[in-house]
């Protein structure tokens, strides 16, 4: 019966099922094809070519084929290694975001009267832009009129008249210029940088504990579970959902890291705060930049960087689904 | 992430049917300075180009300074003005190899501008042709606190000892010499350039950023130990790194710094800090070798033709305009620089005419560092200064990273 009718009907009703959803996706599909796959391959592609950006004047492009000498160049060159180094810093530290989102959380999560208003002053700074608070903390460090340099002065400098009757400081100690030294600007920015991302991780963690199991709680209780051995084999186990989040969005906020560094240090001093991917801008886009090639080859390198991440938490979203199912 | 080369092929096919639809007579005009003054500048001069030729139809489009920067590397294939401004030496390179700009040697040639504009004429070449037609420049040198230095009893600099003695006076009476803030690089660049150009001359900043002397050379090496010893006997204010050139305005207005090697547009800065004509003079930075000749940085602005113009007879006709002495006289009256027509008439005001005397008495004018060098090696070279300021004890590791740098940029 079932048979007969479907022979009579077309193509499409009998396959409906499978093809809507194809149907749905194809718009978001060719976008992606055409602002993240085909640029992927075109940059790739790029990589392999010595081009200032130029095209000649009939439109064709100047772009000379040089083979692997881009990444032979970025070998051999340190500022590359410093932006790597500095890469895997971000990599390390940005991952102190994840436990003290948990504490922040675990730590508003309670029902005291104006309890919503603390969360939110909490959540604020993953709402500014990063840009702001980038400038911010540019602020912040300033040594000169910063909250640092502001300190700095109250402990160490004194105030008296210059030459010319102007008021003026004279500092038995220079104060700290924590954006321009090559050794601590890094951590500055960094530093910056966790003040959202805690925020960020903090909200993952606060929807999370929403979903604590609250019988697992009592029952652990009643056993005598409390403090950290609650939070650790209670806790923490339901809480892997969050946890998984977390670390993913933290992995690709500490590489994708390049507002705050182009607002904060533009990559100085003298290249020691870049990353690979203000590296890339720096060496394709910015003023002084114009190689396009090159840049290239710093973009391909930072995508393969990023795809081993990225792969790893495909497959393990595709491994829980399997056993979900 | 990049632009694809079809899709330039595209709009370029696209930008030639719009243009056998646009009137013969259409003349596009791109500027790159939105500040009031510069504009104003550039709007006059257009008018006066209008009145000339009542049968040029003139459009105008005036763009932000770094966004020009940025458009002019698509514009001149996709979608090309008649004119656009761009800067000379290094700067107009990548354009002009890239046969993206038209020689304009008849423009010069016609309208006598080899006498009159003479001086600016190297910079202004390139392959032994010449690319454009420059409207303005200005000069760079030490600004510096008249009232300090009556105080002090010093008078202007005449060479690197008097400035060194002067400068032990000011740190004697809790004055640091210099300001200067290097955040964005390019102003230590000045510093340097300066004490090339007076340790060495104008031929060895020629050679350097042309790549044919070394960074380990022992000439430059000179110039790198003449800094040192203006860093340790003079000095800079602290935390400069932090600062970019508008920030290092508020010491030397404080009266806390006394000098700053800048170029003529910080004027305006100046006075906007609150100081008056009679706190701040300028002086051209001192000799330190007496036999080498007097050359002077004087960056200059310029107007070029695209290869892809659609009505170059007319845009060559607006070049010649704007090189006459009486245009670019109230040009370079309203926006406070200088006329690099010699014919052309100055400002009575003294910054411009010390400018004036100072550039005309050169024997040579060097563009910028990082107009004078590729862009890599600029951008390269500037961070390595920053580095050298910061600690000058890295002195030679700074040149032996530049000359592994500059083997692979003028390769």
């Amino acid at each position: 019966m079932s048979d007969l009718s479907a022979n009579q009907d077309s193509w499409l009703t009998r396959n409906k099922l499978s093809v809507a959803p194809w149907f749905f996706l194809a718009p978001a599909l060719a976008f992606f094809a055409i602002y993240v796959v085909i640029p992927i391959f075109e940059s790739i592609s790029l990589s392999f070519y010595e081009w200032n950006g130029l095209y000649a004047p009939d439109g064709s492009s100047t772009a000379v084929w040089v083979g692997f000498q881009n990444y032979v160049k970025l070998w051999d060159d340190p500022n590359f290694w410093v932006s790597l180094k500095n890469n895997l810093a971000w990599l390390i530290l940005y991952m102190l975001a994840v436990p003290a989102g948990l504490f922040i959380a675990l730590f508003l999560n309670q029902t005291v009267p104006g309890m919503r208003f603390y969360k939110s002053m909490f959540f604020f700074p993953f709402v500014i832009s990063q840009v702001v608070v980038g400038l911010i903390f540019g602020w912040f460090y300033n040594p000169d009129f910063g909250v640092v340099g502001s300190i700095w002065k109250a402990l160490y400098c004194e105030e008296t008249t210059n030459i010319l009757g102007n008021v003026t400081f004279r500092c038995s100690r220079n104060a700290p210029d924590i954006l321009s030294s090559p050794e601590w600007a890094t951590y500055g920015i960094i530093f910056a940088g966790l003040w959202p991302q805690i925020a960020y991780c903090m909200i993952l963690y606060l929807t999370g504990l929403n979903n604590v199991a609250s019988d697992q709680i009592e029952a652990a209780r009643l056993d005598g579970a409390k403090g950290w051995k609650m939070l650790w084999y209670v806790v923490l186990p339901q809480l892997k959902p969050a946890t998984f989040i977390a670390v993913v969005v933290t992995v690709i906020g500490a590489l994708r890291s390049f507002d705050m560094i182009a607002i904060m240090t533009q990559g100085g001093p003298f290249g020691s705060t870049n990353v690979l991917a203000h590296y890339m801008y720096e060496v394709a886009i910015s003023e002084y930049g114009e190689r396009y090639g090159y840049g290239s080859a710093v973009a391909t390198v930072l995508f393969l960087i990023m795809l081993v991440y990225i792969s790893y938490f495909l497959w393990r979203m595709y491994q829980d689904e399997k056993v979900s199912r | 992430m990049f632009r694809t080369f079809n899709l330039t092929v595209v709009a370029a096919a696209a930008t030639a049917l719009m243009a056998s639809t646009a009137l013969a007579r259409d003349l596009v005009i791109n500027f790159d300075d939105l500040n009031p003054g510069p504009k104003e500048g550039f709007e006059t001069a257009v008018e006066k180009f209008k009145a000339a030729n009542p049968d040029i139809n003139v459009i105008v489009n005036i763009n932000d300074r770094e966004a020009h920067k940025t458009a002019i590397r698509n514009f001149l294939t996709a979608d090309a003005p008649d004119v656009t401004s761009w800067y000379p030496g290094n700067r107009m390179g990548p354009f002009v190899d890239a046969g993206l700009f038209e020689p304009i040697d008849d423009v010069w040639e016609e309208n006598g501008l080899k006498e009159d504009m003479a001086a600016i004429m190297p910079t202004m070449s390139r392959d032994g042709k010449i690319w454009g037609v420059p409207y303005s420049y200005y000069q760079w040198g030490i600004y510096y606190r008249k009232d300090i230095f009556d105080l002090l009893g010093l008078e202007e600099f005449a060479t690197w000892d008097d400035m060194l003695a002067g400068c032990a006076k000011m740190k004697e009476n809790g004055v640091t010499p210099f300001t200067i803030g290097v955040k964005f690089l390019w102003t230590a660049a000045g510093v340097f350039d300066y004490l090339n150009l007076r340790t060495n001359g104008y031929d060895v900043h020629n050679g350097l950023t042309a790549g044919e002397i070394k960074y380990t050379d022992p000439r430059i090496v000179a110039t790198m130990d003449n800094w040192e010893t203006l860093i340790n006997e003079c000095g800079f204010v602290d935390n400069h790194a932090s600062m970019n050139w508008q920030d290092a305005i508020a010491p030397f207005a404080n009266g806390d710094a006394a000098m700053y090697v800048m170029g003529n547009f910080s004027v305006d800065g100046y006075k906007n800090a609150g100081l008056t004509a009679d706190q701040i003079d300028f002086m051209p930075f001192p000799t330190i070798d007496p036999d080498v000749p007097l050359a002077e940085e004087a960056p200059a602005d310029a107007f070029f033709i695209p290869t892809n113009a659609k009505n170059k007879e007319d845009a060559k006709k607006f070049l010649a305009f704007i090189a006459q002495p009486d245009i670019q006289t109230e040009w370079n009256k309203t926006i406070g620089q200088l006329p690099p027509n010699a014919k052309a008439e100055i400002s009575d005001d003294k910054f411009i005419q010390e400018g004036f005397a100072l550039l005309n008495s050169a024997t040579g004018l060097a563009q910028f560092y990082d107009r004078d060098a590729p862009a890599e090696m600029a951008k390269a070279g500037m961070e390595g200064f920053q580095k050298f300021m910061l600690d000058p004890s890295t002195k030679m590791e700074v040149l032996e990273r530049l000359d592994e740098v500059a083997a692979d940029v003028y390769k």
